[in-house]
């Protein structure tokens, strides 16, 4: 397939750091083997925590709800396999803290709970779909694992008109949404199709990064008949970002402060339209996903479809083990992913990769004084100047952080990336919007 | 000649009984005890009084609204100055000092991960409960320092909080900025004090801290008086501190540390000598 830069569409601002991708771009999804125990933890979303609704011995089957959603902010949370509930206790989760987890000892058989029965989406209305949805404890699988049934709840008075298909996959070295593309095109253009329903509207875009040329043109050819439109998108991190996706695709701005349903659109990631298609035509619960385990410190990198709550340790068991001594494991991508403290943590909804790193792998990381070359400011795909918001965070002078709008920052650590005096400029911008949002909270 | 003098006299001499008038009538009166309560008061503008200046401090003593006992940093001189300014007994407090109570630094106690962020506590703390295995140890990334209004705090090579008792006014904006809550303020008088913040259980505690207090009850069996062992962790009973000193040596972690013998190894405040005794109270 040829794609015309010119074709290519994008948003100002950003980068081009080393993709990474060659590591397990090519290697299909394969199943991840049961674990001896299945750590599944309450918090896997964003809003308030899943209330456990098993008490320990309980025999449950693949499916069976575990845990029930909080609040309207919330998702259920299901059990990965079937099997025993041994405990309800704090284990070490992916944030670097002990949270209240469910551990799971699987029996072997692996069955789906048998009062799981699918639906035809054509019978069922918007709002009957949402609740399957919202039922199914369906998040964003691109990694921010916010409620889903949320962002299709907008406010009366947004007309939504263009749902984005996320399948841009910025972050380095992450292949899972690509492979979704490839192997599960059906399945993610009936979630389309469902979410399209669900919303009312016509309008679905396919938004794919110019260098998975073969899920553009695999999207493309089985998307034609569907009249969902494929977005072949120009090469840069972050591409993948809401707020910038939106930009390059429908040229709208969503203003400082609010949600892209400002400007009429809802994004979901392609994995999440896949789920979306489980949950309502096999009436599955979000109980596995698939994730790029690679990195140079990762003997044989795959891509799997791992149940939630199996232990990092077990995925790089099963790639192969570790090649070498590992200096940095990231869950998620390099750019935004989060640091382990060990493998002990399990993979959870939004694990979208494992990554490890050995010593000879990482940058030095001395920071310098700020040589004032402003290649931050050109960087930030939200042209803030964080090297001024990272002064002011040095300082604790936080309102004047405020007012050169550090609530805007999507953390995405271009600055930080490219800053050559290796300043943490992204972190001191968090630590910024840590203390602003603490102090909103307390007026 | 005889014009232009007249011209600028008469200006200036209407603008003079103007502002002769002027003065005398939008004079804002100042009770002159205010400006002389804001001279004896130390200036350090630091807070520790509740207020966030000594100006406003001292308006605050002349109308009533607050006791003139609450500067810190001034000390038992200070509070006696304004006693007498307001023609009051002074009630003198006894003075205070912060303490870190901590000395787990990089070579004694163990980390958790790297750090490589920003250089400050308060956003180390937020990254998975800081990098230190002990949730209570001082982090060494120096908050503390840099909100020390009067330069009494040192981060030591190895990374730890060290507060220098001269130079300390007990002002308590390190206490504010500290996120892990190990800098306590004591009284001056008491120079022993059990240099561990940990909670966690003995066994706990010597896997990650060499230094740590493991609950031992040697110092209670030593000194029952002195010492009181809560949550795992012993302290100083500043009521009865008296016998405190003698058990220093016995500690088996060697936590508890008497300040008038030096400070922490690795301090630069170790020369500074003998630690400064506390003035009678008026």
């Amino acid at each position: 397939m040829n794609l015309k830069a010119m074709d290519l569409k994008t948003f100002k601002g950003g980068l081009h750091p080393p993709d990474g991708k060659e590591f397990s771009a090519h290697k299909a999804i394969e199943i991840c083997p049961l674990p001896e125990e299945l750590i599944i933890p309450l918090a896997q979303h964003i809003g308030a925590p899943a209330e456990a609704c098993v008490e320990v011995g309980a025999l449950v089957k693949k499916g069976t709800l575990i845990a029930k959603a909080k609040g309207f902010v919330s998702a259920p949370i299901h059990a990965s396999t079937s099997g025993e509930v041994i405990a309800i206790e704090p284990r070490l989760h992916p944030m670097g803290k002990a949270l209240p987890a469910i551990v799971i000892k699987p029996d072997g058989e692996d069955s789906w709970d048998e009062s799981l029965i699918g639906a035809n989406p054509d019978e069922l209305n918007p709002d009957e779909l949402k609740a399957l949805i919202q039922a199914a404890g369906i998040v964003g699988m691109g990694g921010a694992t916010f409620p889903t049934h949320v962002k299709l709840s907008p406010p009366a008075d947004k007309q939504i008109d263009t749902l984005i298909l996320n399948g841009v996959e910025c972050e380095p070295f992450l292949t899972a949404d690509h492979r979704m593309m490839l192997e599960n095109t059906e399945q993610i253009l009936d979630g389309i199709d469902i979410l399209r329903k669900v919303l009312g509207i016509e309008r679905a875009v396919i938004g794919i990064e110019a260098n998975k040329p073969d899920a553009i043109e695999k999207m493309t050819k089985d998307a034609a008949s569907r009249n969902i439109e494929v977005q072949a998108l120009e090469v840069k991190y972050p591409q993948g970002a809401e707020k910038q996706l939106i930009d390059a695709i429908t040229g709208r701005q969503v203003p400082s402060g609010t949600l892209p349903m400002e400007v009429g659109v809802v994004v979901q990631n392609v994995g999440t339209a896949a789920a979306i298609s489980d949950a309502v035509r096999l009436g599955r619960p979000l109980v596995e996903r698939v994730i790029t385990s690679t990195g140079p410190g990762i003997k044989e990198p795959k891509n799997m479809l791992v149940r939630i709550g199996t232990p990092l340790q077990f995925l790089v068991d099963h790639c192969g083990g570790l090649n070498g001594e590992p200096a940095k494991i990231i869950m998620g991508g390099p750019m935004m992913g989060q640091t382990q403290l060990s493998l002990e943590p399990p993979a959870i909804r939004g694990t979208s990769g494992l990554l490890i790193f050995r010593k000879q792998d990482l940058p030095r990381l001395e920071a310098g004084p700020c040589i004032r070359c402003g290649r931050c400011i050109g960087a930030c795909p939200i042209h803030l100047q964080p090297t001024t918001i990272a002064a002011y965070a040095r300082l604790d002078l936080f309102d004047e952080a405020a007012e050169y709008h550090a609530l805007d920052c999507i953390e995405c650590g271009c600055c930080t990336y490219i800053c050559p005096a290796t300043l943490p400029l992204v972190q001191s911008i968090r630590y910024a919007k840590a203390a602003i949002m603490a102090k909103k909270r307390t007026l | 000649m005889l014009a232009s003098i007249l011209t600028l006299g008469g200006i200036g001499l209407f603008a003079a009984i103007a502002l002769g008038i002027a003065a005398k009538k939008f004079a804002v009166e100042i009770d002159p005890r205010e400006l002389a309560i804001l001279e004896v008061l130390p200036g350090a503008n630091c807070g520790a009084c509740g207020l966030p200046g000594c100006g406003g401090y001292a308006k605050s003593i002349v109308d009533g609204s607050m006791a003139p006992n609450l500067c810190t940093p001034g000390g038992s001189e200070t509070i006696e100055k304004i006693a007498h300014i307001m023609g009051v007994e002074a009630i003198s407090t006894d003075p205070q000092v912060a303490v870190v109570c901590c000395q787990g630094d990089n070579a004694k106690a163990s980390l958790k991960y790297q750090y490589l962020g920003l250089e400050d506590c308060n956003a180390a703390q937020k990254i998975a409960d800081g990098p230190k295995n002990c949730p209570g140890g001082c982090l060494g990334l120096g908050s503390c320092v840099r909100a020390c209004p009067f330069d009494a705090i040192e981060i030591t090579t190895e990374g730890l909080a060290v507060i220098n008792r001269e130079k300390c006014t007990g002002c308590q904006k390190c206490i504010v900025t500290c996120p892990r809550s190990v800098i306590k303020m004591t009284p001056l008088s008491i120079t022993t004090h059990v240099l561990c913040n940990s909670t966690d259980k003995g066994a706990l505690v010597r896997k990650y801290c060499q230094v740590g207090c493991i609950a031992c009850q040697i110092c209670k069996k030593n000194a029952p008086e002195s010492y009181q062992i809560e949550n795992f962790l012993a302290r100083v009973v500043y009521e009865a501190a008296e016998g405190a000193e003698a058990v220093v040596e016995k500690c088996p972690t060697k936590c508890i540390r008497d300040f008038s013998t030096g400070y922490p190894e690795g301090s630069s405040f170790c020369a500074v000598g003998p630690v400064k005794k506390p003035e009678q109270a008026a």
